[in-house]
């Protein structure tokens, strides 16, 4: 990992509008920013992936076709973690009525879609949503400079218990 | 901006699509349109040569998963080949090597389109 001045308490935005023309350079950005911090070639891949299925989304989904709308990618960075904020004005989504497939069964039934959002949770540390229809939908989604997988598994057993 | 390309060869039996650069929900289109001329046309047995493709997202996924039900159907397959491993992990994650033949090299993969025809053959004579 690089010097903690890099790390230390920055934002980077991108204003971009809401067209899947604009997913490349999205990840461009992203890619850019994980690189400069020091994430490895495969940590980036996870980050780029995740905020491109946040992103496609936004797009398919959060606004009428032919909108003109756009969306906001925040980076925000500190000592631990990297935090990508995904957010639009859009219709928003009830986040509690997501399901995370079972891939198997998915899989068996051949199903299109629904791949994005297991993608995202399983690339990335945390995903959070915070919606609100109409005025501000965001999803959060964090990757840790040390890999923390193990000390949640810990934590989530202990909370089971 | 388009970084994505498809190109198409047919042999006798098998038709090959090389799939070169970025395949996005921007880009998953293009191969759509080139599968659905294969299945307008009967040609049900596509081999996908991935040798030349950067990125894919779950709207490229979801491209193979929309037509090979299909494609069965009609004693057809999907096969991969030439993945690299940043795109094979991806497939990985979501358990598809369960769902598709992914092989190293062309030459494996229309092997396994041999072996799935004799298959064929040998159930129906039994």
């Amino acid at each position: 990992m690089r010097s903690d001045d890099v790390k230390s308490k920055r934002e980077y935005k991108l204003r971009i509008p809401s067209q899947t023309e604009n997913l490349e350079l999205i990840r461009h950005f992203v890619g850019l920013v994980a690189k400069k911090v020091g994430f490895s070639e495969d940590d980036i891949g996870k980050i780029e992936l995740a905020t491109d299925e946040a992103c496609t989304n936004v797009i398919k989904h959060a606004y009428e076709p032919g909108q003109d709308q756009t969306l906001d990618v925040l980076i925000k960075l500190d000592y631990q973690k990297f935090t990508v904020m995904v957010t639009d004005h859009g219709k928003g989504f009830q986040p509690d009525k997501i399901k995370i497939p079972n891939m198997k069964q998915y899989l068996a039934e051949l199903r299109v879609g629904g791949l994005g959002i297991f993608l995202m949770r399983t690339l990335m540390d945390e995903v959070d949503y915070d919606i609100k229809p109409g005025v501000r939908n965001q999803v959060k989604m964090v990757k840790y400079f040390i890999d923390q997988k193990n000390s949640r598994a810990i934590k989530s057993e202990n909370q089971m218990k | 901006m388009n970084n994505f390309q498809v190109i198409r060869n047919d042999d006798d039996k098998v038709t090959t699509l090389r799939i070169a650069g970025f395949l996005d929900a921007h880009t998953a289109p293009m191969l759509e349109r080139e599968i659905e001329k294969l299945l307008e046309e009967g040609r049900y047995r596509i081999l996908v040569d991935f040798a030349e493709l950067g990125y894919i997202s779950s709207a490229g996924l979801g491209v193979f998963m929309g037509y090979i039900e299909q494609v069965r159907e009609n004693n057809g397959d999907i096969k991969m080949c030439r993945m690299n491993d940043k795109i094979y992990r991806v497939f990985d994650l979501l358990g598809f090597p369960t769902l598709y033949d992914i092989v190293t090299d062309e030459e494996m993969a229309r092997a396994k389109f041999v072996q799935s025809s004799q298959g064929r053959v040998d159930r129906q004579d039994n």
